[in-house]
């Protein structure tokens, strides 16, 4: 059936025949592209054909002494942590929504605020089942087939069908977080920060990306660990795990495009900045809070207003980013481009032929889309660019081939030379792919 | 007999293949009842059953059930490890409406799925039940039963059996004490209506469906619309004089 589809960003939409999976759907005549839950921001799983991998949603093995789980690729991380959680499990990686499936979250190979400790999501999953294009349900792993895994990981979507994915939990004591935020008045102190507390397992800054001159990359640095059982139980708390909420608010239809400018955000940033008093607080915090704090607002992506929005994430390696990123800071408080939340943190080093981590500082944005937005994010990826960073596939709505080619490097054509082997009948491709000239012709 | 056990709380389902189905396995596994799957896709099946051991650590068994082999019923219905609590008749066909008007094969099997397989093993469990003198059973039937459309008659006039079945049924069980409830889904979006435009509001998803099911049995309903809007939906239909309705396009 034809739809209008979007994902996250509601920019792109476009029409896309979209079919539920079934294992004949392999034999299509035309290319396709596996769609979970459409959480990613950009054109990553928009095609002429979408295949739903919703229906795969079974939960297949626990097993509880290592903590790996076996689940069909639509399972969420929601449904994970609903299940796992109350019994002393945790996801090792989580996005910054929950309302992923596995297999988007192998195909996009998601990181979280753990990346510079614990790696990214596939450096948890043991193994996968992917359906290739000629029809074989191959099982892949660093051992077996592991050409296949290494593709297809951080591969979005283009390698074959992800059917089913080893995960491998991670075992807490109690759901809390013990959160400590500082508050940080410029870009300089939010590096060192950064750097003193490499060790934390959790970390994250909020950037009030408005602030200029000598105020720019003020923010709120977050660090975050899991709360012992003795942790808790000093603060006088008694239930170790807490449940997800099933409701929330939610924004039932696309607000207008005028409220979020460059007013509302700044007072927005002028009161998050300011609503800590004190320079350092420490107390815990249930996980979902922590983890998910937009997942409360159902929809939120329709703030943006019908137009839509478009997220803007890249990183840039540790020599020299700093100074590139505050001159990107810089850039964008001067322009006026407001970004409603504005997210830097850092990565530790990553496998992965696309992948897109590296050592360094990355940030997120999120911009309403205007016709002046995108010249100006073409601006944004020449300092990207010349600083030696790279942008986020998964976020990505607008990069050009030349951009893409020449920030994924020598990594990228070994990707595209064993694709080509690998897949020589092309099934697999998206308005992503395309757009980026991802598979070679 | 004597091989079986009773157990108590379990729940047999019977086409748990159906999303509807599946959707109230889930929230009676989490009870904490005892699940038995029959259907005719065990692999299918297994694949369900397993989500219901992980998620909900629950015990669940699954079994081959072909409705249509009414022969089989007996063997199948004797064969399970626990005499089911509740039974709950969920299997069923859409069919193919056009092709049912001249080829009778398919006439016979939307006939056999919604009308003469149920009454065939629901027999065989009302016996079962009136002489333990315990259980209950659910059917899930359909709006479509309640008057015939030129769209899908077929269908209709054998979930309009199965309607009248299960109310004598019930009338009978009353007698013995034990329950029977009849379940009459408006649009759901399932595997049967895959493809089909629905009105959006009119429409449910199959765990609201599961979720109206399982509360309606708790509050010793005797007939569960769902969504709740096509009681009233109904009774117009079924109120509309028939020099009127013959001339529609439904």
């Amino acid at each position: 059936m034809i739809q209008k589809i979007g994902n996250w960003g509601n920019y792109p939409v476009m029409d896309c025949d979209v079919e539920e999976y079934s294992p004949s759907v392999i034999h299509s005549n035309v290319p396709q592209i596996p769609r979970g839950m459409g959480r990613s921001y950009g054109d990553a799983s928009l095609g002429a054909k979408v295949v739903s991998m919703l229906r795969l949603n079974c939960m297949l093995d626990f097993n509880p002494e290592t903590g790996v789980l076996w689940a069909e690729s639509g399972v969420t991380l929601s449904e994970i942590l609903e299940v796992f959680v109350p019994r002393g499990f945790f996801l090792p990686v989580t996005p910054g929504t929950r309302f992923v499936s596995l297999g988007g979250a192998v195909a996009a190979d998601v990181h979280g605020k753990n990346h510079h400790k614990e790696g990214s999501f596939c450096d948890h999953v043991e193994y996968i089942d992917l359906q290739v294009e000629d029809g074989r349900i191959l099982r892949c792993s660093r051992i077996e087939n592991a050409e296949w895994f290494d593709l297809t990981r951080g591969g979005m979507g283009l390698t074959g069908i992800i059917l089913r994915v080893a995960l491998r939990l991670k075992k807490i004591e109690t759901s809390w977080i013990k959160q400590i935020n500082i508050k940080v008045r410029n870009f300089e102190e939010l590096c060192s920060l950064f750097e003193a507390h490499q060790g934390s397992t959790y970390s994250v800054a909020w950037v009030d990306c408005l602030a200029k001159g000598k105020k720019a990359g003020r923010g709120i640095f977050m660090i975050g660990e899991h709360a012992s059982l003795s942790e808790i139980r000093q603060e006088g708390i008694t239930q170790p795990f807490t449940s997800l909420k099933k409701k929330g608010l939610s924004i039932p239809f696309f607000l207008p495009e005028i409220i979020l400018n460059n007013f509302t955000i700044r007072v927005f940033n002028f009161l998050y900045y300011h609503k800590q008093l004190k320079r350092k607080r420490v107390f815990l915090t249930p996980y979902e809070p922590y983890f998910y704090p937009l997942d409360s607002i159902f929809h939120w992506n329709r703030v943006y207003g019908k137009r839509g929005f478009v997220q803007y994430q890249f990183v840039l390696p540790f020599e020299g980013g700093a100074e590139a990123m505050q001159d990107i800071l810089e850039t964008i408080a001067r322009r006026g481009f407001a970004s409603f939340l504005t997210v830097l943190k850092t990565f530790g080093p990553q496998e992965g032929l696309l992948a897109f981590p590296m050592e360094g500082y990355t940030l997120a944005l999120d911009f309403p889309v205007s016709p002046e937005l995108f010249p100006f994010l073409t601006e944004l990826d020449q300092k990207v660019q010349q600083a030696g960073g790279r942008i986020y596939l998964a976020k990505d709505a607008r990069m050009s081939p030349e951009v893409f080619a020449s920030t994924y490097g020598e990594k990228l054509s070994t990707f595209q030379k064993i694709l080509a082997r690998l897949l020589p009948g092309k099934s697999f491709q998206s308005a992503l792919s395309q757009r980026l000239q991802l598979i070679q012709s | 007999m004597t091989t079986i056990k009773s157990e108590p709380q379990s729940v047999l389902i019977l086409g748990a293949g159906s999303d509807i189905a599946f959707a109230c396995a889930g929230l009676w596994a989490k009870e904490g009842k005892h699940i038995l799957l029959a259907g005719r896709n065990t692999s299918e099946l297994d694949r369900r059953a397993a989500d219901l051991k992980v998620r909900y650590q629950a015990s669940v068994s699954v079994h081959l059930f072909d409705a249509r082999k009414f022969d089989s019923h007996e063997t199948f219905y004797q064969s399970l490890p626990y005499r089911p609590d509740i039974v709950l008749c969920a299997f069923g066909y859409l069919g193919d409406q056009a092709k049912a008007c001249h080829d009778f094969e398919e006439a016979l099997n939307i006939m056999e799925s919604n009308y003469t397989g149920a009454v065939s093993i629901l027999n065989i469990v009302a016996a079962d039940m009136i002489q333990r003198k315990s259980g209950g059973i659910i059917g899930i039937s359909s709006v479509a039963g309640e008057r015939g459309r030129m769209s899908n008659y077929h269908y209709g006039s054998a979930k309009a059996g199965f309607t009248a079945y299960l109310s004598g049924l019930r009338n009978r069980l009353a007698h013995e004490g034990l329950r029977v409830m009849t379940v009459k889904p408006g649009f759901v979006r399932t595997r049967m209506t895959e493809g089909l435009p629905l009105p959006a509001p009119l429409t449910a998803t199959a765990e609201k469906a599961g979720k109206d099911i399982v509360q309606a049995w708790k509050k010793k309903k005797d007939v569960l619309y769902t969504l709740w809007m096509w009681k009233w939906v109904m009774w117009i239909i079924r109120n509309i004089p028939e020099f009127v309705f013959k001339k529609l396009k439904l």
